[in-house]
Order: structure tokens, then C-alpha cells, then sequence
């Protein structure tokens, strides 16, 4: 099953970036086979509105189940709860750290989102 | 007559230019309130209620029978407002500006366009003056479709003479009110940043290729770089009014100086004389 970190490089080593809409990639881990590869969201960190939205769809069409992230806005989280994606809220410095608490079953699912929207 | 009244700074005065000259004007005159995030000639006119209407974005709607998931919509909309999920978009219309494409480009046909509210439409009337007031609801982001809607409401058609008060800066929605406009009238403040501001203003109103003037506020405040840049520019000065401390007197209550000071009447005639020749000489009046 894919798992995707939000991230702010390229490694498990990279910093894990509370942002989801705006973060600068996205680490998508396969525990079946305990590798991952890079998702380059680029575009929508540089978008000027809906960077939830796009972020979003960019990780369902890359075939993730669960999410791993600091901050999910509403518009991202319907897209999120849509896709049938798991969501869960990891507090950590490294992707490795936010990894380690994923796997050891440490993490808080999230049911909604848990922070506003940039327009309200 | 078209005469939109802007700045490039806020609080300079641009409300109170608008509606006392169209209080000083001797004909039936709209008003159009296009500052519609935080609309205030209603506050001086204070007229009386004749309609309201919703002012509305049209915004996508997808007959899920028609539609396959093929995600054309998503990828045609610059506003990122449309994700599609297990083959059915979904759509979000606070990020939607309504420009259509989705609609156009959808192979199906299975998008129609529907109204969206985003704010509403206010007439109202007070002796020669009649007040159309754009408002944007709270939390909605798209002021142009506001103005665009105040703008071609039927009761302005019914005027000869209108006057547009514009949102301050020279953004999307002061572009938008200044398009079409016999003339601009450029409120200043004699100031250091009001002449900052001021330039700028010019050279929107100058890209979009209608006559401006000069209307110096608060005359004696600051110091003489405004006059000094209108001569060097050969903009024409419509008019001075002074730093009076009676007029932040009658204009903190919601009072007309043109009404409650009689000078005051001869100085906004003066005005309406010259905007009348800015308007109509395709901004060649030297004053």
C-alpha cells in the first residue's frame, strides 16, 4: 500500500513539511515493499489559489491510500475523504520521524480538517 | 456622461467627491457605488429603498449521467477549482471566476452554468440622486462580477449622467470601473504618499486610454508636489478643496458640504463645469 508524506526534499532524511497543499513534495511510501519514490509538486506550490485542491488530486492520481500530513484544509480534505484516502496528523521534524510514528500506529487519523481555509 | 471617481490611495476622499458633486449637479444623476467590498455613499445619500437584487457569478454545474470522468473540465480551469475524484468532478465555486471554459471545452455537454451568489444590488433614491450599491458578501473573494453587474444595471441605463465611485488602488476592480468612463476624476492628497499613489493611478487611467483630472484634497495638509507633477504632466487641476476643519465636521456625521457650507456648492460646481469639458474635449482642457 502507497503511504504519502508530505516533504521538503527529496529523502526520509528531508524535512517533513506541515503544509499539504503547498509543499514542495510529496514522499510516497510503498510498505509492501519498504521503498519509496518522489512526487515533485512544484506546480502547485507556485499555484495562486486551489493549491489543496490540485495537491489533492495529484496524490490520488498517483495511487496513495493513506496521507500523512501536518496541515489539511477543507478543500483539500473533501477531495482527500472523496478519494477514499486515510488522512492522519503526524507532528515531526523528519519524514523518517513522521515514518517511524506511522508505522508503530502512533498517528492521529484525521476525520476532517483540522485547520481553516486561507479564505475565511 | 460617464465620470468614474478614483484614487490610487484609500481615504482620500473619492465618496466625498462623488456624492457631493452629485449633490451639487442641478440634474438627475446615479451614483454607482463600486467600491463594493466596503461600499459608503449610501451613508451621505441616505435615500430611500426602491429594489434589491442578488448580484451572482455563474459557476458549473455537472449532469453526472452525461458526464465520463475524462477530466477535460479540471484540466481547462486556471483556477484550480475543479478536482475529479472515482470519475466525477467536483467543483468548487469560491475559487470559481466564472470565465466558462469548463463549459465550453466539455466534450459531453454535460456542464451547464448556474448562478452562484456572491453579493447584491441595492437602488435607492434621495431628491435628484439615485444610489446603485454594489455589496460583495462577506467571505467571497471576486469583486468584479460585483461591478460589472452595478455597472449594467437597468436603473443607470435610465441615466444621462452618472458618476462611478471606484475602489481605491488600480487592481482588476478599479480597471473594470474606469472601463468605458468619459473621464476619471484623480482624488490626491498633497502629500508625499498621495502623490506616490496618485502617479500610479495616471498611469492606469492613461493604459486604459480615457481623459483624468485632478481633484486636490485637503489643499494645505502636506506641501506642493501635486500641483508641481499635474503642471510637469499637464494633467489638468478640476479643482482645490481645503483642509477644513468643518468639512471633517459635517462629513463625519454623514453630512453634504455642498448643502451645510454654501461655498462649498460653488466650489463642486466648478468641478462638474470642468469634468464636464475633460469629458467631452477627450481630455485636452488645460486649467
Amino acid at each position: 500500500m502507497k503511504v504519502a508524506f508530505t516533504a521538503a526534499g527529496d529523502t526520509l532524511e528531508a524535512p517533513f513539511d506541515n503544509r499539504f497543499g503547498r509543499a514542495e513534495k510529496f514522499i510516497i511510501y510503498d510498505t509492501d515493499t519498504d521503498t519509496f519514490t518522489v512526487l515533485d509538486n512544484a506546480q502547485n506550490l507556485q499555484a495562486p489559489q486551489g493549491a489543496g485542491i490540485q495537491s489533492a488530486q495529484h496524490i490520488v492520481n498517483s495511487g496513495v491510500k493513506e496521507l500523512v500530513t501536518g496541515n489539511l484544509g477543507p478543500k483539500a480534505a473533501q477531495v482527500i475523504f472523496a478519494a477514499g484516502i486515510s488522512a492522519y496528523h503526524a507532528n515531526a521534524e523528519t519524514v523518517a520521524e513522521a515514518l517511524a510514528m506511522y508505522k508503530s500506529k502512533a498517528l492521529k487519523p484525521l476525520r476532517d480538517a483540522n485547520v481553516e481555509g486561507h479564505w475565511v | 456622461m460617464k465620470i468614474a471617481v478614483a484614487s490610487g490611495k484609500g481615504g482620500t476622499g473619492k465618496t466625498f467627491v462623488t456624492v457631493n458633486l452629485a449633490r451639487a449637479i442641478n440634474t438627475p444623476v446615479a451614483v454607482l457605488d463600486c467600491d463594493v467590498e466596503e461600499p459608503n455613499s449610501s451613508l451621505f445619500l441616505q435615500g430611500d429603498f426602491v429594489s434589491e437584487q442578488t448580484a451572482t457569478l455563474l459557476v458549473p454545474s455537472v449532469n453526472e449521467e452525461l458526464c465520463d470522468g475524462c477530466r477535460v473540465c479540471a484540466d481547462v480551469c486556471q483556477f484550480n477549482a475543479i478536482a475529479v475524484i472515482a470519475g466525477t468532478p467536483l467543483i468548487f465555486e469560491d475559487l470559481c471566476h466564472g470565465c466558462g471554459a469548463c463549459t465550453r471545452f466539455c466534450p459531453q455537454g454535460a456542464i451547464t452554468e448556474v448562478p452562484h451568489r456572491i453579493g447584491n444590488i441595492t437602488v435607492s433614491v434621495s431628491k435628484k440622486v439615485t444610489l446603485i450599491e454594489g455589496r460583495l458578501d462577506v467571505g467571497k473573494a471576486l469583486s468584479v462580477p460585483v461591478i460589472r453587474q452595478v455597472k449594467a444595471h437597468e436603473v443607470a441605463a435610465q441615466h444621462e449622467t452618472i458618476l462611478l465611485d471606484a475602489p481605491p488602488g488600480t487592481s482588476c476592480p478599479v480597471v473594470w470601473t474606469l472601463s468605458g468612463c468619459d473621464a476619471v476624476v484623480l482624488v490626491a492628497e498633497p502629500t508625499p504618499f498621495g502623490l506616490h499613489d496618485l502617479e500610479i493611478a495616471v498611469e492606469t487611467a492613461q493604459e486604459i486610454g480615457i481623459p483624468l483630472g485632478v481633484v486636490i484634497n485637503k489643499e494645505g495638509l502636506g506641501d506642493d508636489r501635486v500641483s508641481i507633477y499635474c503642471q510637469e504632466k499637464n494633467i489638468p487641476i478640476l479643482g482645490r478643496i481645503a483642509h477644513d476643519r468643518r468639512i471633517a465636521t459635517v462629513y463625519a456625521r454623514g453630512g453634504m458640504v455642498v448643502e451645510e457650507i454654501p461655498e462649498y456648492q460653488v466650489v463642486f460646481s466648478r468641478i462638474w463645469d470642468e469634468v464636464q469639458k475633460l469629458a467631452t474635449a477627450g481630455g485636452k482642457t488645460d486649467v
